[in-house]
């Protein structure tokens, strides 16, 4: 087969010595009996397979009834049988030749330029020079497989049963080359594949490594172009069309960057080198600084390159100002401390209440200024001070003792102490708080005294404020009912007035009616001795007589008075209201008087409209008023004219009635005095005119009873006009 | 001494001897027939007995009062014509209404002078008499008020 010759080298040199077998032992069969050994080795890739297939067409083409084929173990330095023909069961599997057994027969047979022989032993002495082998005492021969038969370092070995022609015969040899060439092959195709395999395998963890590391990892030639990129550096370094216009301008900025920091200049210069390199984060355009570590790596056949390895330090950055600033704040923390604690002495040496501060044991660990007066020695303290702070301590002892067996929080208790200065007793009121541990351990007492002395002083300044304020109110309300009592008494007293006003008023009525008795008798008798019942009386007598008469009318007209006045008074002088015809009154009153004023010489004239309507009052009242005018007009004037004078005033709706005289007049200042009782202006006893003085009074008193008023105009020596103003339609 | 005719009959009653004896004395000097009582009993029997032409009765009286003795006199037929003059001495309002109720013809004050009483018996013993004339023409008694 020529053409498969011409394929396979080792193939055409088996073929050009099979032409020499194919001679010796039945051309046509020997041939044939090749090209099916050539057919079953193509495709045959498994080492057991392609032996065992040899094997067996060794025994049928061949004649070799027996065979094993051994091989170098690629982990084990060691000849394992992998495949055996014309042998039972699993007796050969186990066959093994380690190749350090130097003394092993079969170990130099490697190396051998021609087959072995192995003749039969029959003897103890034959078997010591073979090997221990599955063919036992059978002759054997042995024949090296290696990639070109003889002369190279074989891989292994093929055992044959047979006499010792066997390795002479040429298609032996045909075959033991033609195996050793398709097993070299096989296993360089395997050795090659493995390889491969652990090539990849050891890439593809490369890059999982690369790709785990958190740093940016980068390798770029001379020129700074990228060669090898972990993911992290591909985030930095490289962007697709799709993405941002943002993202693709930081990864521009980050590419220019990077390329002048690993400029070979820059290289040259610092060598493998730690520098620090800002870049963009193009996810979100932060700052973002790396530390840079760059090392030149110099290989032979891929050339110089340059092995980056950029460090975060932001984070670290960041991390390490935090510090700075959590320093920062430390030491203002530390100073406010300070100055707080600082704050806190001068506040606790600034209470002028004394504090103590006392540690779980009850031994006194702080106290201020004025808890020091209390419970520490002065110097130069005489016995007596020294007996009163020790007194102080014990009394405070026993209240913190007490404080601490207790489970209060808090207590507020009384000590009774003395001032050391001077001796008094001095209670104050404690007031105690636990300070526990955030663990809840006690760990001081705080006590601030309080002196109770200005208290109790101010509480017994209250009590005597209390006591006078009390003392007060029974005294007001002692007065008040006084003034109750008086009241009532004035109560009394007015009624008693009423009732004694009232018996007043009776009595004048009868002791008027009494006078009046004798006073009748008296005038009656006086009248008749003048009128000279008794008989004819001389001049002298009728002259006394005349006294007695004109002092015995004064009298009466003193006691009439007195009695209109009583009248008045006790309201028993009820009105009359009539109408009534003013120019007739006047008339009336002037007949009354006729008497007196022809005797006073004066003109009386009446000026009274002789048409007035009636007016409507109580006319004997109005009469007893006019009466009393005209009769003081007379009195008082000497000599001229009393004119009497009557006018209706219908807008006002007032009657007047005016008596004016020519009389000796009324000082102003005695205008109101004449309206007084028992008043004239003389009041002397000798004085010139008669009269009892309660004329004007009664008058004023009865005008008043009208509704009316009188009024006096008066001029001292030109006369007086006296003026009583009624209502038209007096009420009844 | 005057007959009965010309002498008009006065009884004068009044408790206060004085003033009684005072008018007495002064009405028999002007021409009059003067009889007394001192309270109103007196009066009433006195009244019934002599038939005087006027009283004067004075008001304040013990045993029985003028208003009362008056009242009386106006209700007994035998003396209800006799004219009745008071005379008190109390001069407070309402005595005189209180008197003209009673049944009094006229009403004087006391302190009255002798000659001022006399005018006034006078004035009602004319009027009674024109009276008196009336009603017996008219047939009818008609009361005066002073």
């Amino acid at each position: 087969m020529p053409r498969h010759g011409a394929k396979r080298n080792g193939a055409a040199a088996v073929a050009g010595r099979a032409a020499r077998f194919a001679f010796t032992l039945g051309r046509e069969d020997q041939l044939a009996a090749r090209l099916r050994l050539l057919e079953g080795f193509v495709g045959r890739t498994e080492i057991a397979d392609c032996a065992r297939y040899a094997l067996q067409w060794l025994g049928e083409a061949l004649g070799v009834s027996r065979s094993i084929c051994l091989l170098k173990a690629a982990a084990e330095p060691a000849l394992f049988a992998v495949s055996s023909y014309g042998f039972p069961g699993t007796t050969v599997t186990s066959f093994a030749v380690p190749l350090e057994e130097w003394g092993n027969p079969l170990i130099p047979t490697l190396t051998a330029r021609k087959p072995v022989f192995f003749p039969a032993a029959h003897s103890s002495a034959d078997r010591k020079h073979r090997p221990t082998t599955p063919f036992e005492d059978s002759a054997f021969y042995v024949l090296p497989l290696g990639p070109s038969g003889f002369g190279e370092e074989a891989f292994g070995l093929l055992l044959m049963n047979g006499s010792s022609a066997g390795p002479s015969r040429p298609e032996i040899q045909w075959f033991a080359a033609l195996l050793g060439q398709k097993l070299d092959q096989i296993l360089r195709q395997q050795a090659l594949t493995e390889g491969d395999q652990k090539q990849g395998r050891e890439r593809s963890l490369l890059h999982s490594i690369i790709n785990a590391v958190t740093d940016p990892i980068l390798l770029t030639d001379t020129e700074g172009r990228l060669l090898i990129a972990n993911v992290r550096a591909l985030t930095l370094f490289t962007a697709t069309e799709e993405e941002s216009e943002g993202r693709r301008g930081a990864v521009r900025m980050n590419n220019m960057l990077l390329s002048s920091a690993l400029s070979s200049k820059a290289i040259e210069e610092t060598g493998a080198t730690r520098r620090e390199l800002l870049l963009v984060n193009p996810a979100d355009g932060s700052d973002l600084l790396f530390e840079l570590l760059s090392t030149v790596t110099d290989d032979p056949r891929h050339g110089t390159g340059v092995v980056s390895v950029l460090r975060n330090v932001s984070d670290l950055r960041r991390a390490s100002e935090e510090i700075e600033e959590n320093n920062r704040r430390l030491r203002i923390a530390e100073a406010q401390a300070r100055a707080e604690s600082d704050r806190l002495n001068l506040i606790i040496d600034s209470v002028a209440d004394p504090i103590v501060v006392t540690d779980a044991a009850g031994a006194t660990s702080l106290m201020n200024e004025p808890a020091e007066r209390l419970f520490t020695l002065q110097q130069r303290a005489s016995g007596l001070e020294q007996r009163w702070v020790q007194a102080n301590d014990a009394h405070f002892s026993s209240f913190i003792a007490g404080m601490l067996v207790s489970a209060d929080q808090r207590r507020v208790g009384e000590i009774g102490l003395m001032d050391p200065r001077t001796g008094e007793a001095m209670p104050v009121e404690a007031i105690a708080g636990k300070i526990l541990s955030e663990h809840g351990e006690l760990t001081a007492v705080v006590t601030i005294l309080h002196d109770r002395r200005e208290a109790i002083e101010k509480a017994n300044l209250y009590e005597q404020l209390k006591q006078a304020s009390d003392e007060l109110e029974r005294k007001i309300q002692a007065a008040t009912a006084d003034i109750a009592q008086q009241n009532e008494l004035l109560r009394r007293q007015a009624i008693e007035l009423e009732q004694a006003s009232a018996l007043k008023s009776q009595f004048l009525a009868n002791m008027s009616h009494e006078f009046r008795t004798p006073l009748n008798a008296m005038l009656g008798y006086t009248s008749m001795l003048l009128q000279g019942v008794a008989g004819a009386v001389e001049p002298p007598v009728r002259r006394q007589l005349g006294r007695i008469e004109s002092n015995g009318r004064h009298l009466l007209t003193i006691i009439n008075e007195i009695l209109d006045i009583s009248r008045i008074e006790a309201g028993r002088m009820p009105l009359q209201v009539s109408r009534i015809k003013v120019p007739e009154l006047i008339g009336e009153v002037k007949a009354e008087l006729e008497p007196i004023i022809i005797r006073s010489k004066l003109s009386v004239v009446i000026d009274v409209p002789a048409d007035m309507r009636p007016v409507t009052t109580d006319r004997q009242k109005v009469k007893q008023i006019v009466l009393n005018l005209l009769s003081n007009a007379l009195k008082f004037t000497h000599e001229g004219t009393i004119t009497i004078s009557a006018r209706r005033h219908e807008h006002a709706r007032t009657l007047t009635v005016s008596v004016a005289d020519t009389g000796i007049g009324i000082a102003p200042a005695d205008q109101e005095k004449i309206f007084e009782d028992f008043r004239q202006i003389d009041n002397s006893p000798t004085r010139a005119y008669g009269g009892t003085g309660l004329g004007l009074s009664i008058c004023r008193r009865l005008a008043q009873m009208l509704d009316g008023r009188i009024a006096v105009q008066s001029e001292m020596g030109k006369g007086s006009t006296f003026t009583l103003t009624l209502p038209i339609k007096g009420r009844r | 001494m005057k007959s009965k005719a010309d002498r008009p009959r006065v009884l004068l009653v009044d408790d206060y001897p004085d003033a009684r004896e005072m008018y007495s004395e002064y009405l028999q000097f002007s021409g009059f027939d003067v009889v007394e009582a001192a309270n109103g009993v007196e009066a009433l029997q006195r009244a019934i007995e002599d038939a005087p032409d006027i009283i004067l009765m004075d008001l304040s009286l013990p045993v029985m009062d003028g208003w009362e003795a008056t009242r009386r006199l106006k209700l007994d037929a035998r003396t209800a014509d006799i004219p009745v003059v008071a005379l008190t001495g109390h001069a407070l309002a309402g005595i005189s209404e209180g008197a003209r109720k009673a049944g009094c013809d006229a009403f004087v004050t006391k302190p009255c002078l002798p000659e001022e009483l006399v005018k006034e018996i006078r004035k009602t013993l004319d009027r009674s008499a024109s009276t008196a004339k009336r009603s017996r023409r008219s047939g009818k008694y008609e009361k005066t008020i002073g």
